[in-house]
């Protein structure tokens, strides 16, 4: 299926044959254009890292900018113009490990802005090092006798500190993955999309398969309102849970609360500069 | 007594000295006095000793001196780390017992005034402040009324009571003030009182919103915390967005974020922070973002010393950031330029698409002094944004090697920024040839830069054979000692662009057959900058690094030394 996010000439992507990444530029795509979103109002702000390229393949506004800054990027972005739809998209090191710092603040800012992750638990860029996912004992060729640190768990960390919509999805199920976005878009707030996927060249453990055995859905009657049942939830590693593990958009964004829009809601580059006024400061 | 009084107030950390500062200041200023004055502070939040010096003159002054005509003492402990600075004229006023023993049986004046006395009789210690204010006015001989009047203007939110209170406080120090007889009797004058006081912090401050400048983000660190902290205060009357970040990297990136959809954004930080943006900074320039930082120095390596003063910063500033790529570097070393600069900071970011750089230290931040009026309709918010069409690119190759630069939803096309090298659409290449063209493409804009490029100026004789030069805030001290020595020989040219080099640097430096360099720094990295681009040497450094700006007394005596 042909979007409008697609290039009239298709770009050559740098990613290797069958890796997750090409299910989430696909299905990222569709439910974008479903959406019916223009891409004139829609920014990709994307780190460095496979995932991270997904915006070069994407038809419309982006910033590329930053190993580990999409976040910030994406939050100058929306506080300047609310009326753009912003995605930050990256990798697990790009958000979690170089990024980890703007990771925590973006959420409790509340920003309006879709944080899509692709969580393959590896880095692939730099050729197999273990991520901030990595899980336990997941030997690479620099952490030679297995990983040791705990690994990162975004749903939980994101959930403690107020994010307003939670998700998981898996890349090997495109339909869930592409309602999940959907439900991101929309929400009002800061929505973060952990998206597992396998890294085909450097993760030989957490491979299609692995992920096929150790993910289930939530299931109808999962009240993904309940804070401390989404904890429950988020701390599940026998088999992780997939779906919109929390939501709540009840909090005000952090656009919302800025001053400057208080009495003016036009975005910044709409504004007119009053001198005469500023010439009074000087009284 | 003399036409030039220096005052030095000196307490604790947290009793409200800077209260006493702002008031008296403006009263003085009000009155047709020239003030300047400047604080010096311990790196705590109570207890230490800090001082603020004001000076008062019946001509424009712009330095820090070393000498104390008066020392209000305010706490224990308060003369010691200043008693190199006392001399036999010093006037010494304060409570008997803040005054140690070594100092009353000396060579020094000492007026009794006992200020904790006399705030109890009004109502508590919290109102010493208040009665130093109005001591140093009965000691100016300061219209009360008009005193009176600033005291209701301060407190116009604290009520009745409170009100009155004060009143009665400011009136209890004015007559104690006149009581002493001082008999100081600096000329005023009338033009004076339509100038207008400011600190550093607010030149640079007001200067960006006459920018234009809607966007700020910084994470706090002395002593540039106060742009943002102004800023935030006009955040409603002028729609600027504000927002703390968790890290300077932060800071850096979201300003980044608010250029490319169409803010006028900048950070201020000091040297540690500005450290911890340099890779950000590398990202505006492949990225062609604008972006304006304001760098407040203060004295490093590290944490060095958080709350004084120093010129060390600059080979920071000229290097950061890892690859080849240009940048403009501005060092206002007065309020009117501080204001001029970070104004036309936004529109060269924006013309340009290279990151501006505005150099201030602790010393220029922390220091007021009054301006003459600026007339902000000679000022212009140049806009450069372009609305795209459907084929646009971001990074077309021009002659001057500026790419117009569209925003999101201006227009037909898509905006595509990308930190690797890219090509002209702005998507990721390896091709040689174009590297070529984008690195030579990036530099262009430095060389059309040149056309506008801020000359260094020459203050002194015209005729000059020796010259001294000086950039940022060393400005002020430098000029006045210029003005003392009053030397036909002697000029000095005050560097306010510091990088690229003016285009007048090399015609100024040798016309002179000898070369002076002031620098509040170890190294004279102005000096090397200089050497590197015109193959001059400086004949003699005067360098500083203490982490105390330089004294009026020190400069003249280390140029008298050198003749």
């Amino acid at each position: 299926m042909t979007t409008i996010f697609d290039f009239d000439q298709i770009p050559e992507t740098s990613w290797c044959p069958g890796c997750g990444n090409f299910s989430i530029l696909k299905v990222l795509k569709e439910a974008l254009d479903e959406l019916k979103i223009d891409p004139k109002n829609l920014v990709i702000s994307a780190g460095i890292g496979q995932a991270a390229k997904t915006s070069q393949y994407i038809n419309s506004n982006c910033f590329n900018g930053l190993h580990g800054r999409a976040l910030p990027v994406a939050t100058g972005i929306k506080a300047s113009n609310p009326d753009l739809i912003v995605v930050a998209e990256g990798g697990d090191g790009d958000m979690y490990g170089e990024g980890g710092n703007h990771f925590i603040h973006a959420i409790r800012r509340n920003i309006d802005i879709v944080n899509i992750v692709h969580n393959n638990m590896v880095y692939g860029l730099t050729l197999g090092q273990a991520s901030p996912t990595s899980r336990k004992e997941f030997k690479t060729p620099l952490q030679l006798e297995g990983v040791s640190s705990e690994p990162f768990n975004p749903i939980a960390v994101a959930i403690s500190l107020g994010a307003s919509f939670v998700a998981r999805a898996f890349s090997g199920d495109m339909k869930q993955m592409k309602e999940i976005l959907k439900e991101a878009v929309k929400h009002k707030g800061y929505a973060l999309v952990d998206i597992f996927h396998p890294c085909v060249s450097f993760n030989k453990i957490n491979n299609f398969k692995w992920f096929k055995d150790n993910t289930y859905y939530l299931n109808e009657n999962y009240d993904n309102t309940d804070k401390m049942e989404a904890l429950k939830k988020a701390f599940e590693t026998d088999k992780f849970p997939l779906g919109v593990i929390y939501t709540n958009g009840k909090n005000k964004t952090f656009e919302e609360n800025l001053i400057a829009y208080k009495n003016d809601k036009r975005p910044l580059y709409k504004r007119e500069v009053d001198l005469e006024k500023i010439e009074k400061l000087l009284n | 007594m003399k036409n030039d009084i220096s005052i030095v107030l000196s307490g604790e950390a947290g009793q409200g000295i800077k209260t006493v500062e702002l008031l008296i200041i403006r009263a003085l200023k009000n009155s047709g006095y020239n003030v300047f004055s400047t604080t010096e502070l311990m790196s705590r939040v109570r207890g230490g000793n800090n001082t603020t010096e004001i000076r008062v003159s019946n001509e424009r002054i712009e330095a820090y001196v070393d000498k104390i005509d008066i020392l209000i003492v305010l706490s224990k402990n308060a003369i010691l780390r200043i008693e190199n600075r006392l001399t036999k004229d010093t006037i010494i006023i304060g409570q008997d017992s803040f005054i140690e023993e070594k100092y009353k049986n000396s060579q020094y004046i000492i007026k009794y005034v006992a200020l904790s006395s006399l705030a109890k009789e009004v109502g508590g210690l919290i109102y010493s402040n208040v009665i130093t204010y109005g001591l140093l006015s009965g000691i100016f001989d300061i219209n009360l009324n008009l005193i009176k009047e600033s005291i209701t203007r301060h407190f116009s939110t604290k009520g009745k009571e409170i009100t009155d209170n004060n009143i009665n406080a400011v009136i209890k120090g004015y007559e104690k003030g006149k009581e002493l007889k001082l008999g100081i009797q600096v000329e005023k004058d009338e033009k004076i009182k339509n100038q207008v006081l400011l600190s550093g912090t607010e030149s640079i401050g007001i200067g960006a919103l006459a920018g234009g400048c809607n966007f700020i983000t910084a994470y706090p660190m002395s002593p540039s915390t106060g742009v943002i902290q102004f800023l935030a205060r006009h955040s409603e009357e002028f729609g600027v967005v504000v927002e703390q970040a968790e890290d300077e990297i932060s800071a850096i990136n979201m300003i980044q974020g608010a250029w490319y959809a169409g803010a006028r954004a900048m950070t201020t930080t000091s040297g540690g922070g500005f450290a911890l943006m340099e890779e950000g900074i590398s990202n505006a320039a492949i990225t062609e973002v604008p972006i304006v930082i304001h760098l407040a120095q203060r004295p490093g390596p590290s944490t060095g010393l958080p709350t004084r003063t120093e010129q060390g910063d600059l080979n920071l500033a000229l290097y950061a950031g890892h690859g080849e790529f240009p940048r403009i570097i501005f060092a206002p070393g007065n309020f009117t330029d501080g204001i001029y600069l970070t104004q036309k900071a936004f529109n060269l970011a924006d013309k340009f698409q290279v990151p501006v750089i505005i150099l201030t230290d602790q010393f220029y931040i922390d220091s007021f002094q009054s301006i003459k009026s600026i007339d902000f309709t000679d000022f212009k918010v140049e806009n450069f944004v372009t609305r795209t069409d459907k084929d646009y690119k971001r990074y077309k190759n021009t002659e001057d090697g500026i790419s117009p630069r569209g925003i999101p939803m201006q227009g037909d096309g898509f905006v595509r920024f990308d930190s690797h090298e890219h090509d002209e659409g702005g998507f990721i290449t390896e091709d040689p040839d174009i590297r070529i063209k984008m690195v030579d493409k990036r530099f262009k804009k430095l060389e059309s830069y040149s056309k506008e490029s801020i000359d260094a100026e020459i203050i002194g004789s015209k005729n000059y054979k020796t010259l001294i030069v000086g950039w940022g805030s060393t400005y002020g001290v430098i000029k006045e000692a210029i003005e003392k020595l009053n030397d036909n020989d002697l000029a000095f040219a005050y560097f306010k662009q510091v990088y690229p080099l003016p285009n007048n640097t090399k015609e100024i430096l040798s016309k002179a057959k000898e070369l002076i360099i002031i620098e509040n720094n170890a190294t004279s990295q102005f000096g090397q900058l200089i050497k590197r681009y015109t193959g001059m040497e400086f004949t003699n450094h005067i360098l500083k690094y203490n982490g105390m700006p330089f004294s009026l007394e020190e400069i003249i005596e280390k140029l008298k030394g050198m003749q």
